[in-house]
This record gives C-alpha cells, structure tokens and sequence, in this order.
C-alpha cells in the first residue's frame, strides 16, 4: 500500500528518514533503505539537513521510487526561489516523486558553507499553496502547466516550542499549513508523552493526520547536546541516565524508542522515526511496540 | 537611518598607500548619528593615518572635511575646488555618500573608510539595531510595527520557523525571535488574530531603485 492509500484509509503511519550523505557514495544509504522498506509506509529524504552541502534530496528521492521504496522528498526554502522551487516540484513529478514535505530550512549560517546566501523567497506555507497550485494546472503566475502533477503534500510541527508565544504561534501556523493543502503532519522530535497528548488535545479537529516524531538517541552526550542546542527537543533526565547506564546503548535506545510508539499509537496518527544511522533497529523497535 | 562602521584600519591604510596627499571627507547626517563618519570620526581617522603613516616613514598629508550631506551633490559642489588639491577622497559616507562624491567629482578618486551594514535605529543602549530592509512593501501594519523582513534571520513572513529556543532566534542566542515580538505586540495590542492571515511571497524589489519627484 502506498502512502497516501494509507493516509487516505486512516491506518497507523509509519515513516523513517534517510539522509544523504556528502559525498556521491550511496551504498549505505540505500542498505538501510532496503533493510525497513517493508515495515514502514514511506522514507524521508532530507534536503541539505543542518544546512550542510550534501547530495540533493531529489535525485536520492528518486533512486528509491525507482528501487520499489516509496520517499517522501523534503524540499526547503533556504536555498530556491519560487522559479527553482516551481520547476524542481515538476522534475520531482516526472521522476516518480509524489510526496513532498515542505520545510522552512535551517538558516545557512548553522551549516557548514555559512556564508551562502539564504533564499527564503517562499516560505513552508507558500510552498504548500504552491503545490496546490501546481495540482490544480497553474504555476504560481497563472500560466497555464502542459500536463499536471498530483503532488501530496505534508508539513511539519515543532510541539515542544517554547510554551506561550512559541507554541501557540507554532498552532496558528499549522492551521495555516492545512488550509494550504498539508494532508500529513510530521513532529519535532517527541521525548515525553505526556506533553506530547497534552499537544495533541490541542490539534482535536484539525483533521490532519499527525505523526510524532521519534529521534532514537545514540548517546546520554547526544541527549544532553540536541536539549541545549536544537529548539522544541526536550528528552527528560530519566532517558539520559538509561543512556549513561547502559552497557548496550543500541539496546536501551530500541527499548526508549519502542515505548515512544506504543504510546503513541493511541495518541496520534502515526510515527515518523528518526533514526540517525541506526535505521537497521527501526523493525526491533517497532516489534517490541507491538506493530 | 543609514548605520556604518568604519572599516579596519589596515584595509583603509592599504587602500590608499599609492598616495601622498588624501582628503578625508565625513557626513553630517546618518553616520555622525551612529559615530561612524561624522567630523568627530574623521579628526580620529585623519590623525591615526598621519601617525602611522609617520611610523612608517611615508609622506601622507592628510587633509579634512564634512559636509552636511554627501548624498546631495549640491553639498558635493561646495567641496570642488579644495578636492582637487588631492589626490584621493578617503569619503566617511554611507555607500550612497561615497558614490555621489565619486560621481559629482568625476575625476578624482573617491574611496570608501566605511562598511555601510543596515538601516536601523538606536537600540537605547548605545548601539544601533537593523530594523528595515527597504523591501518597498511596507507590512508593518499586519505585523505590529515590528518588522520580521528585517528582523527574522529568514524574512519569514508567515510566522516564525520552528528554529527559536527560549523566544531567540535560531540563528544568534543574543537575538530575540522577530515573531515573539511580534506576538507580544500583537496580544498588547489585541490584533493576534492577524497572524491567521497568510502572506503571500513578496516582489521582489528589482534595483536599482528610483523615486521621481514630478513637480
């Protein structure tokens, strides 16, 4: 079953994400693809993540609808104009890409070439009208498109924003999103359940699938790191002792995971794991939830 | 208005070794407000090139001058005949200043001491902040009078990323998130449902700008 048949038929999603590495060597990459394609619905191919220069989102997009795994093509703002964002949208399309994920994009300045000019010409909510637009024959100025994608488009939310102004500015752009034509909703990297139900009582009635994220942590260094450093992530002190602890980290990473999923199967609307090169241990972590 | 600073010395140095006898000309408006360019600045930057020029053994006469404008070329004319004792124009001027003097001047070589960087207002604690792009489409009104163009590392005008960690921007920890400031003012103001409105991309500003006063 495709992605969007199982969106559209309301099972338990479940996603995972490959980044593309720097460099054109894809022999990993792809082994890990082949290892989960049977136990998840779609893969995420990142787009320049942490806005470091990588091979393109696109072309490896590609390359798995090619092999029979169906990617979900990450495309950010930071670095195209509406005229590349438009026309890389339409090369997606004639290259079997069907689903597209629209993100902002990290600021170059995080990334590894931070001097490089940031383009944010659209942003993720004008991506996804633009999509829409697309769909419905049209570019962005009205011309008139000789043959028409059907792209289905998602969209990301970070639950763990800052409380008060960031979350519930987090809220209204999500709306915004939707009414934009976001059929799906992936999260933020989700540590706690019990903030994470608390978020999702509020986005009752937005009609939108949404699919918590799941990072498998690597490490109690790594924990302590993404805590400082990477906004809306939040994983509790139990989590990074259980880290530390442990004498098999891979093990208590599966087990940490696994309980985020069995939680959230009755919470949400699907997974999206993370798994940062430990994709082989997604089917470990989904057995022992029970899925 | 128009902030700058002054390049480093070296580089300023280095721009006009060729030469023995250069003008320094400063502005009397956007960068005598910011301490960058105005008659203050060019007496400290005159007397430090005659120094290290001194130290070094080099001839260099340094003479001195602001005008009130230098982005007016009738201020410009006024300077004519004492410019052309020099050789060159070292211009304390934003971007703008430095490009009248040149073309107002012709034939005399005019370069810039300053890096022109925003335009911005004092930020009440001695420094100045950035807070216009000159975007040409002013959404100020839907924004709280805060602008996120030119105050979101992204220009994002839709709402903030999913980047800023404790109400500061993703990108500097010393810079607060535009669009927390922007839901503070909105709520103070009782205008938070304007963020529900989308935004559309802007055009985007073609340069060079003009502005024709028909009279």
């Amino acid at each position: 079953m495709g992605f969007r048949e199982a969106v559209e038929s309301g099972r338990f999603l479940i996603t995972a994400e490959v980044g593309p590495g720097k460099g054109t060597d894809m022999h990993e990459l792809l082994e890990d693809a082949e290892a989960i394609k049977d136990r998840i619905h779609a893969i995420n191919v990142t787009d320049l993540q942490s806005s470091v220069m990588r091979l393109g989102s696109l072309a490896v997009s590609h390359i798995l609808a090619d092999k029979g795994i169906e990617p979900i093509y990450q495309l950010t703002c930071r670095d195209r104009n509406r005229l590349a964002l438009q026309s890389d949208l339409l090369s997606a399309w004639v290259l079997g890409v069907k689903n597209v994920l629209a993100l902002t994009g990290d600021h170059p300045v995080l990334g590894d070439h931070p001097e490089a000019m940031p383009v944010f010409d659209c942003d993720s909510v004008s991506l996804l009208q633009m999509m829409q637009t697309l769909n419905g024959g049209h570019d962005m100025a009205g011309n008139e498109l000789k043959g028409v994608p059907d792209f289905f488009p998602g969209a990301v939310v970070n639950p763990g924003a800052d409380a008060g102004a960031g979350l519930e500015m987090q809220l209204i752009k999500l709306e915004k999103k939707i009414e934009a034509g976001a059929r799906f909703i992936q999260t933020q990297g989700v540590f706690e359940l019990d903030s994470f139900e608390k978020f999702m009582k509020r986005v009752e009635g937005f009609h939108v699938p949404i699919m918590g994220g799941i990072i498998m942590l690597k490490s109690a260094g790594m924990a302590k790191f993404m805590n400082k450093n990477v906004a809306g992530i939040s994983v509790p002190e139990s989590q990074i002792k259980a880290m530390a602890e442990t004498e098999d980290k891979a093990r208590t990473s599966v087990e940490i995971a696994s309980h985020l999923v069995k939680g959230m199967k009755d919470m949400c609307q699907g997974v999206h794991i993370m798994a940062i090169g430990w994709e082989k241990k997604i089917p470990m972590v989904l057995d022992k939830a029970g899925i | 208005m128009i902030v700058a600073e002054v390049k480093p010395m070296a580089e300023i140095q280095d721009t006009i070794k060729k030469y023995s006898k250069v003008l320094i000309s400063g502005c009397g408006s956007c960068v005598t407000v910011c301490l960058s360019g105005g008659a203050q600045q060019v007496e400290v930057l005159a007397s430090s090139l005659r120094t290290a020029a001194k130290s070094q053994g080099q001839q260099l006469e340094v003479g001195q001058e602001t005008q009130l404008r230098q982005c007016d070329p009738m201020f410009i004319e006024q300077i004519r005949d004492k410019a052309a004792g020099y050789e060159a124009i070292l211009s304390m001027g934003c971007g703008a200043g430095v490009q009248t003097m040149a073309e107002t001047l012709g034939n005399i070589p005019v370069y810039p001491a300053l890096d022109t960087v925003f335009f911005g207002g004092a930020d009440g604690q001695g420094g100045f902040m950035e807070t216009c792009a000159a975007c040409g489409q002013c959404i100020l009104s839907r924004t709280g009078g805060i602008c996120p163009v030119a105050r979101c590392a992204k220009s994002l005008t839709d709402g903030p990323c999913g980047g800023a960690q404790a109400g500061n921007c993703e990108v500097s920890k010393d810079t607060r998130c535009a669009w927390q400031l922007i839901y503070v003012r909105l709520v103070r103001l009782g205008q938070v449902h304007l963020l529900k409105e989308t935004t559309p991309p802007k055009a985007r500003r073609v340069h060079p700008a003009r502005l024709n006063r028909a009279e």
